[in-house]
């Protein structure tokens, strides 16, 4: 397969929020704001890129047996590495997003990642498409926190635009749920323009 | 008893793990299309995060806390979790298999529920001591079911409706569960610790 295509298909045609609807917690959990959605979204490559390659090495040596278990580990191993590197230099991030950086471990994306792809293809091509995928779950968690932190604060990555209060609900829970929905309707519809043309 | 009630109240409606947390969103999306199936998954998790808090609880305060490995948390619960899951499904088989066929399909599910894993952070993080833990991992529990049942119901009722083309599907159900997120913001106005 084409080195291009495999990178290309995380970033569009199989993007992990808005086509394969993956990884959700996170993406409505911590996308208040911008900066936030692109923090969560690199500390999810950074696992991704390095369990995808690790994985691919060994996985001739993986039984096929206990392989959920032993890429359970593998990724915990990684995420652990990444909350503690957080913690470290980041701690502002680390707190802003608080649970939710143990919680890749549970991120279907990474471990869907693991056993659709990094499994049975070779580390240079798991690797492109570790960070395929980390860099399209990036691109769409920054947009959702884009759209929410414009329409609940007027801003744009805390630079504050104008001076009006914003519609304040979209910063707060329901609002990920609404501005999530809208936007896969706004991706829908162009779709459905492009098909029918 | 009042504290209880307090308790109890703040976990299942003003903090609902779904709602307000953003934890388990994966199976509530999931697995809502019907009411019986949303009950069955609602009961599983129920049974299984407060299983799993009870063990993790233990093995964070007796074993990971007296050796210094409190770093290893997270690949410790996360194995935890995964094999317990494993465990309850073969007992379950033996033991009840009425309950077995009700639960047995969701089962293997809940490894990747982010609620299990993050419930069992959470008790830890707030220092709960166990009988606090079990009460509050119990009711985040009774809370997640109640949000997915309630879910559940709506999209029931969706199925009939002729939505644009475009919101057809999962667009409509995330504003639906946006809507509903909304409701449950109200109880957050309910004034509990007056008393």
């Amino acid at each position: 397969m084409n080195k291009w295509k495999i990178f290309t298909n995380g970033l569009l045609k199989e993007n992990p929020t808005f086509v394969l609807l993956l990884g959700m917690c996170p993406t409505l959990g911590v996308t208040t704001s911008a900066i936030n959605g692109l923090g969560m979204g690199l500390a999810t490559t950074f696992v991704l890129i390095l369990s995808n390659i690790v994985i691919s090495t060994l996985k001739n040596v993986i039984p096929d047996t206990v392989r959920i278990p032993a890429f359970i580990v593998i990724i915990a191993s990684f995420v652990t590495m990444v909350d503690l590197l957080m913690q470290a230099y980041i701690p502002d991030l680390h707190a802003q997003l608080g649970l939710f950086i143990p919680l890749i471990v549970v991120n279907c994306l990474v471990l869907g990642r693991a056993e659709a792809f990094a499994s049975k293809n070779n580390v240079l091509n798991s690797t492109i498409d570790g960070l395929g995928m980390g860099l399209g779950f990036t691109c769409s968690l920054t947009l959702l926190g884009i759209v929410r932190e414009f329409l609940g604060n007027i801003s744009f990555f805390s630079h504050k635009l104008a001076n009006i209060d914003g519609a304040l609900v979209f910063v707060l829970a329901p609002g990920g749920f609404l501005a999530l929905g809208l936007l896969l309707a706004l991706i829908n519809s162009i779709k459905n323009r492009e098909t029918s043309r | 008893m009042e504290a209880l009630v307090v308790i109890i109240i703040s976990t299942v409606f003003v903090n609902n793990i779904v709602f307000s947390q953003f934890l388990g969103i994966c199976p509530f999306l999931g697995v809502s299309n019907k009411i019986s199936t949303s009950m069955g998954m609602g009961a599983a998790v129920i049974f299984v995060i407060t299983i799993a808090t009870l063990v993790t609880y233990l093995v964070f305060q007796y074993i990971l806390v007296p050796f210094n490995l409190v770093f290893l948390q997270t690949i410790c619960y996360i194995l935890i979790i995964a094999a317990l899951v494993q465990m309850l499904e073969i007992m379950l088989k033996k033991v009840s298999p009425s309950l077995y066929q009700a639960l047995g399909i969701f089962l293997p599910l809940i490894t990747t529920n982010c609620a299990v894993l993050g419930v069992s952070i959470m008790v830890i993080q707030q220092n709960y001591n166990l009988g606090g833990a079990l009460l509050y991992a119990f009711f985040t529990a009774v809370g997640f079911a109640l949000a997915l049942v309630l879910f559940a119901g709506c999209r029931e009722h969706l199925e009939m409706m002729d939505p644009p083309k475009n919101m057809k599907g999962m667009p409509i159900a995330l504003i639906t569960a946006g809507i509903l997120a909304l409701a449950f913001m109200g109880f957050a106005g309910l004034n509990l610790f007056k008393y």
